[in-house]
């Protein structure tokens, strides 16, 4: 498996770890309460299918939103988190 | 037998090798099947459930009976097919399964009660009674089962792993593949072709038929020749491309040393790739199937294919009479092909009935054959042809079902498989792999001609599709066209099994057997028989099997679906795919600054993760570690001690809203620190359980330095990066990881100043560095920091300098230290005096403790958010029931306390219902002169003076206790300050 | 017909003619009381404990593929009760009951092969933790041993103890862990549930889950509509779109979990075993592969097979601790699709809709699971109320932070379990 760091060009899979939905960036607001931060915490879409997920470039430090399919592994696109994409 | 005059194999340069401890002679060219076969060799196997005779099936890595061990010892190299291993000088090769010898095999008993062994026997009895499964069936049946043995022995050989990359990988190296490497190659394409074989040219060598009017694997050294001329094309022979993966990424596994003797400094046995390739051509030919008939598992039985293959390619024939059995034309060659080499060809039986045989040898058309005789190879068969029986002798019977397309990598990412009426097999489905086309015989293409066609095609679309312009076609060259004819036979009615799957003894009645049970599914079928599950993945049976569970559930070929093929498209050793770890190499190992000081002082070197730090520093005279342990506590405790801190993460964070950064991940307040002073700090996850602990010190107004425990220092350094590019991407922070770059150690007593004051360009008191104070700090003329923390309740301090001021550091502070009475101090005297002081690691903050679990919830500023703020009020994580920290002390005298017992009332039976804690951390104070411990005790602070029984059922060791607060030493902290 | 000595005696001298269908291929019915969604193993055994236990029949198993398509027949077939925090420890201390007498209770030989289990670690700090799940196993009533370094020599004498970048310090022997004959658990129940008058519907999909007025009414499926009094979803790997269905979102991702065999060899591994210092567990087949397997691929994913460096990782583990399996070649390797739950621990519940259940999130511990999970789960249909030994199992534990098992302690990240 091969993604696309922003920085840093196509990479092996090896150079990356992977956090989970990209949802996780869509945190609530501080007086949101607990059943809004449990639900943002542990509940997923986990779709069959496309998906946008968490990944972290060990080499460089940089986040990734990469937006992937999860029945083909096809990579289809990668943002550096810092621009917000949720 | 040899022929003489005929195939690759040097005739006139003799290879000894042996077999069963038989001294035989091959030539240098040869595989070990040729040259057992040129031996007069049949038998060579047993299989792997009636433990049935068999000999060489094929020519190629599917082989699924001529298993062999390779070497001896350490090198003892179980299940080489005969027909891979090449051969080599002294090579010795071992049959298996098989005992005590391979003609007189005792397990072959199996056979005989083969009508109680039937397909999926075993899930109807052995039940009873209920111990002698593991006492008596299972250890029968596994002595019974598997192929060759494991030597037992470590692992004594190299093996390599690389990566390459390329534009357009070629797997294949037959017509089609050749002729797409060619055209891409001449358009300028990065090429790499890899084959399997130790020669290239696919069936090409293996054949008579032409190619631009020469014989073709002429034809094929022609190509290479011109291939391997380019700069930009890699041939990889011996290289079998196993695996198809995401994104371009192959695996594969080229043979390195495996046919040369050993001779102690030989090449990697093998070089495991991984490829990784924009496009890819898949042209891996077809493989032959067999017919299932009466008895066709005897040794001497074989592929049409293999048979020529013997034939033209290494000059060797099984026996000196072949008949040949097949329901195409393509198997007619063979006859022919043996004819023209002066073998006897006793029969050709063609299962067709209005078919022109131009063959010169006895013609049986419409005919099947019913049986065969012999029991350690073939001897003869019967035909039947118009309800008349002859019978006919032979002693190799070359059989063709048919062909069946090399699909195995198409189907890797789950891409099933076409059925084609038309060559009554499966073709890939387009698309299976991105970026993979399939070109020849791989996808249904017989001819030579037409495999030639589509693989100059397929290269030239590859480059096109690669951006290349002006792509130029080759002419293709002449070759023969025949079409593809042939008539489905899968399976021959008459007495006795009809074999299909012969390693796994799987035979037609046993996929019957599996519908009458209604194992109607492929996969029921193919679990409940083992079907396809050998070691050559079912890639000879499985489309026979197919036809024949079509056949018993009145289902077509289509209808009843195929399984699916999984990676590796040929068995690969654990040693290549994980080649370099074996030892030390399965991860880094980091060293301190100071391990080579450590290592002088007899200190034994323990792993801290991916670290080495010391243990303990023995002195003359100690006998254990306990000694020096507490010799080192009372050390520290009296006078002065230096360990090296510098595996704790160390955080470089600045920023205009570095503070507010950190109140944001710290669960208490950091932008009310000042310049120069030290606060500890707790981290939460959001899940509101305990992250990590740590210092965190503002050198300035907009740059802090935090330490993180040795564990946790990778996962907090992601995790701030996390927060601050995903979560705060707001504030305005930079961070980086300083852990590498500062050698730090604690100078840890009442004496610590004094050592300090030895080196430090400006001498410190307690106005200039008060406790949690800290300073950039000149150290004998080098710029360093200097931290008055602690980690052991005493006046300390951790001076940080330049790694590569790290071990003369070191050395300079151990000498210091010695000055004033003091010394180094390993892991050991650093965990009790962080003990006796209740201090926390990781063995209390596991991942399943809270800040209240802890007592450190009022650290959660109730002024800020901060990540795990919210979660952390969950009902559930402040629960006073929940178990809570607290120190122990033995009530009374005590064989030890132990680390991982369990807690319970006094009096209390010690199970589940009754549990209330259990034991972190223990050890031996000689500061207090008692064990110590901490544990979690539910409702654990309201308990403090009470009594609990300690049970560590597994060390034997049970103590009561006194609950007290989880500070042993100095409650007031007077020392730090002092 | 009963399997036994006997029966296979005289089918050797009838030409196999008389074994019957392990099961019956009937046309789904109108209407149920019970429709399962999922005919894996926990589905099929549910069923067959809705009908022993509780004497209920008119019961459907729905499956989209074949009877035990899903990780009942892709696992490593490893059998154990060491789990150590309350609700985890009395489950699947159940379970492990429920296994040592599956095959007279099912009459099916599943190949259950109590060999023992050893889990090495490999630090100080690691010795203190199995010590800890050691004696939690021991207060359960489960059996557990602590073996020192030359006690790990006696039982595993071909692991490299001198050359090795993290040597064993000991071990923690589970004598009664060991493996099963997978598809033989699925066939097992399912041939049990059969014969007790529930329907086994293959290559049936469900395509909707009917509520009406807050009451689950039935299902819509590839094969037609079906009405239920009861749903019960149990459909690990494809927990989330199913409980889509009924306008759930879980608290699951899923995962691909790699195993592995090897080729056939002579016995050699007697044990299961279990590396602390990287996820890999091995155990050998009875016919003679060794069957293995590590961590997940660490990416979310449907796919069911996974990527190299997973594959490598795993290999790296078994040549630093066992360097003499290094010619073992590796025959197969496959993935199965992990529910991955925030805690590792799975979740057997009501949900908010009358009538619909979930049983889902088995994380790594699906196999072992089978018997216990089945009881428990066809006990809270039938009964309304949740087994004793599931009572922790609830979905909304993530909000009240009560009874989370977090055996890993890696906290709410789902793949890290």
């Amino acid at each position: 498996m091969r993604i696309t760091c922003p920085h840093c060009g196509e990479r092996d899979r090896r150079e990356f770890t992977y956090q989970g939905a990209s949802e996780i960036m869509a945190r609530p607001d501080a007086d949101a309460g607990v059943s809004a931060f449990a639900d943002y915490l542990h509940l997923r879409d986990n779709p069959a299918g496309d998906t946008r997920d968490m990944w972290y470039h060990d080499p460089c430090g940089a986040w990734i939103v990469v937006d992937r399919n999860t029945v083909t592994h096809a990579v289809t696109g990668s943002t550096l988190a810092r621009e917000g994409r949720t | 037998m040899r022929l003489k005059g005929k195939g690759f194999p040097d005739q006139q340069r003799s290879v000894p090798f042996t077999f069963d401890g038989e001294r035989m002679t091959g030539h240098a060219g040869d595989t070990l099947a040729s040259a057992l076969l040129g031996n007069g060799v049949r038998l060579v196997g047993r299989s792997f459930k009636y433990h049935r005779p068999r000999g060489v099936y094929g020519a190629g890595s599917e082989e699924p009976n001529a298993l062999v061990t390779i070497g001896h010892g350490a090198a003892a190299d179980p299940n080489v097919r005969a027909t891979v291993q090449e051969l080599y000088e002294g090579l010795e090769a071992r049959s298996q399964n098989r005992w005590p010898s391979l003609k007189t095999d005792v397990m072959a008993v199996n056979d005989l009660l083969s009508p109680f062994l039937g397909a999926g026997f075993y899930y109807k009895t052995f039940m009873w009674p209920r111990s002698f499964w593991e006492k008596l069936y299972e250890p029968f049946i596994r002595r019974a089962a598997g192929l060759g043995a494991l030597s037992g022995d470590h692992n004594e050989d190299r093996y390599e792993r690389a990566f390459a990359f390329c534009d357009l990988l070629v797997i294949g190296a037959g017509p089609a593949g050749l002729m797409a490497a060619l055209t891409a190659a001449r358009a300028g394409v990065d090429v790499i072709l890899a084959d399997e074989d130790s020669r290239m040219g696919g069936r090409l060598l293996s054949e008579t038929t032409e190619v631009d009017g020469k014989t073709g694997h002429l034809w094929a050294d022609d190509v290479l020749a011109e291939l391997r001329g380019m700069d930009n094309v890699r041939l990889m022979t011996r290289t079998t491309v196993f695996g198809a993966y995401d994104q371009g990424t192959f695996g594969a596994l080229e043979r390195v040393g495996h046919h040369k003797p050993r001779k102690g400094d030989e090449l990697p046995r093998e070089c495991f790739w991984r490829i990784v390739a924009q496009r890819s051509i898949l042209c891996a030919g077809a493989l032959e199937r067999p017919i299932a008939f009466p008895n066709n598992d005897r040794p001497g039985i074989m592929s049409a294919s293999a048979v020529r293959s013997f034939a033209n390619r290494y000059g060797v024939v099984g026996a000196p009479e072949v008949a040949v059995f097949a329901n195409n034309d393509d198997a007619h060659r063979t006859a022919r092909d043996l004819i023209a080499a002066g073998v006897k060809v006793s029969a050709l039986i063609d299962s067709r009935d209005d078919v022109e045989v131009k063959v010169d040898a006895p013609v049986f058309t419409g005919a099947r054959v019913v049986q065969t005789s012999g029991r350690l190879g073939l001897e003869g068969l019967t035909v039947e042809q118009g309800g008349r029986r002859h019978g006919i002798k032979a002693g190799v019977l070359a059989m063709s079902g048919g062909w069946n397309p090399s699909v195995h990598l198409t189907c890797h990412m789950n891409g099933r498989p076409v059925w084609d009426a038309g060559i009554q097999s499966f073709v890939p489905r387009d698309g299976a792999i991105p970026g993979m086309t399939v070109a020849g015989a791989a996808r249904g293409r017989f001819s030579t001609a037409a495999c030639l066609a589509d693989g100059a095609e397929q290269g030239a679309a590859a480059a096109t599709a690669l951006g290349r312009k002006n792509v130029i076609s080759p002419d293709v060259p002449h070759a023969e066209g025949a079409a593809y004819r042939h008539q489905p036979l899968w399976a021959v009615e008459g007495r006795g099994r009809k074999w299909i799957d012969f390693q796994n003894d799987v035979h037609v009645k046993d996929i019957k057997l599996a519908a009458q049970e209604n194992f109607r599914s492929v996969e029921h079928m193919k679990r409940y028989t083992t079907q396809g599950m050998a070691t050559d993945q079912g890639k000879n049976s499985n489309v026979v099997a197919l036809a024949v569970l079509a056949d018993a559930t009145g289902r077509g070929i289509p209808e009843t679906g195929t399984t699916t093929f999984r990676p590796p498209y040929s068995p690969v050793a654990i040693a290549a795919l994980g080649a370099g770890a074996q030892g030390k190499g399965f991860a880094p190992q980091r060293f301190t600054t100071s391990h080579a000081a450590s290592i002088a002082r007899g200190a034994p070197m323990i792993e801290a993760g991916l670290w080495y730090r010391p243990s303990y520093f023995p002195a003359t005279g100690e006998k254990t570690w306990r000694e020096a342990c507490d010799r080192e506590v009372q050390m520290v405790r009296s006078t002065v001690g230096v360990c090296d801190v510098s595996t704790l993460g160390k955080i470089d964070i600045q920023g205009p809203d570095a503070a507010a950064f950190l109140d944001f991940v710290y669960t208490n307040t950091m932008s009310t620190l000042k310049v120069g002073k030290v606060r500890y700090g707790l981290m939460l996850r959001e899940d509101g359980y305990v992250l990590d602990d740590g210092t965190c010190s503002r050198l300035g107004e907009m740059h802090f330095v935090i330490t993180t425990t040795t564990a946790a220092a990778a996962l907090v350094m992601r995790h701030l990066d996390f927060v601050a590019q995903a979560l705060r991407p707001d504030l305005d922070v930079q961070i980086v990881s300083v852990t590498e770059q500062w050698a730090q150690f604690g100078v840890v007593g009442a004496k610590s100043r004094e050592v300090l004051n030895t080196i430090l360009d400006k001498p410190i008191d307690d106005d200039s560095m008060p406790y949690m104070g800290c300073a950039d700090v000149g150290v004998a003329g080098v710029s360093g920091r200097l931290f008055r923390i602690s980690f052991s309740g005493e006046h300390a301090y951790e001076v940080a300098v330049p790694a590569r001021f790290g071990d003369s550091l070191y050395r300079l502070l151990v000498a210091n230290a010695e000055m004033f009475g003091g010394g180094p101090y390993g892991m050991e005297a650093l965990n009790v005096l962080r003990i006796e002081k209740g201090f926390i690691t990781h063995a209390e903050i596991h991942g399943r403790t809270t800040a209240f679990d802890i007592g450190m919830d009022r650290m959660i500023s109730p002024k800020k958010d901060c990540i795990g703020k919210t979660l952390a009020r969950r009902d559930g994580l402040v629960d006073e029931g929940r178990e809570q920290l607290v120190g122990l002390k033995p009530a009374g005298a005590v064989k030890q306390l132990t680390a991982g017992a369990h807690l319970f009332d006094a009096g209390a039976v010690a199970t589940r219902e009754n549990d209330q804690g259990y034991v972190t951390s223990v050890c031996y104070s000689p500061t207090v002169e008692s064990y110590l411990g901490l544990a979690f005790l539910k409702n654990g602070r309201a308990r403090h003076g009470q009594t609990v029984r300690l049970v560590d059922h597994l060390r034997g060791i049970e103590a009561l206790c006194i609950v007290c607060d989880p500070v042993f030493f100095d409650p007031e902290g007077g020392r730090l300050r002092g | 017909m009963r399997y036994n000595a006997w029966q296979i005696f005289k089918e050797a001298f009838t030409g196999q003619t008389g074994w019957k269908p392990v099961w019956r291929d009937p046309e789904p019915k109108k209407e149920y009381d019970i429709v399962l969604i999922g005919g894996g193993g926990h589905g099929l055994s549910t069923a067959y404990y809705l009908a022993k236990n509780h004497g209920l029949t008119n019961i459907a198993v729905l499956e989209k593929g074949y009877i035990g398509s899903g990780n009942i027949g892709r696992n490593t077939t490893i059998v154990r009760a060491n789990y150590f925090l309350p609700g985890n420890s009395e489950f699947y201390s159940h379970s492990l009951k429920l296994w040592e007498g599956l095959e007279s209770d099912l009459n099916y030989n599943v190949m259950h092969s109590q060999r023992g289990l050893i889990n090495l670690f490999h630090s100080d700090g690691q010795r203190d933790a199995f010590v800890r799940r050691g004696n939690a196993m021991i207060n359960q009533g489960d059996d557990a041993v602590l073996l020192d370094r030359d006690g790990v020599r006696q039982h595993l004498p071909y692991i490299d103890f001198d050359n090795v970048r993290f040597p064993v310090y000991g071990g923690l022997l589970h004598p009664r862990g060991g493996t099963a004959r997978h598809d033989a658990v699925a066939w097992g129940y399912a041939r049990g549930a059969d014969q007790r008058g529930v329907d086994l519907i293959q290559n049936c999909e469900v395509t909707g889950i009917d509520i009406s007025n807050g009451k689950v009414t039935g299902v819509q499926t590839s094969r037609g509509p079906i009405r239920a009094k009861k749903v019960a979803m149990v459909a690990a790997g494809r927990s989330g779109q199913v409980a889509a269905m009924a306008g759930m979102r879980l608290p699951i991702e899923s995962h691909v979990l790699q195993a592995f065999v090897t080729e056939g060899l002579k016995p050699v591994i007697d044990h299961v075993v279990s590396f602390g210092m990287g996820h890999f567990y091995i155990s050998q087949s009875d016919k003679g592969g060794l069957v293995f397997g590590g961590d997940l691929d660490f990416y979310s994913s449907y796919a069911q097979r996974g990527n190299l460096p997973m594959k490598e990782h795993v290999m790296e583990a078994a040549m630093t601790l066992m360097p003499m399996i290094g010619k073992a070649k590796v025959l197969r390797s496959w993935g199965g699709i992990m529910d991955m739950s925030p805690d590792g621990s799975p979740i057997i519940d009501r949900t908010h809709v009358d009538g619909l259940f979930v049983n889902c999130g088995w994380n790594y511990g699906g196999f072992k699971a089978v018997p216990a999970s089945g009881w428990a789960y066809a006990h809270l249909i039938a009964t309304g109320k949740p087994h004793d030994t599931a009572a922790r199992y609830r979905l909304d534990r993530f909000t009240t932070g009560r009874g989370i098992m977090d055996e890993e302690g890696t906290g709410s990240q789902h793949n890290l379990h």
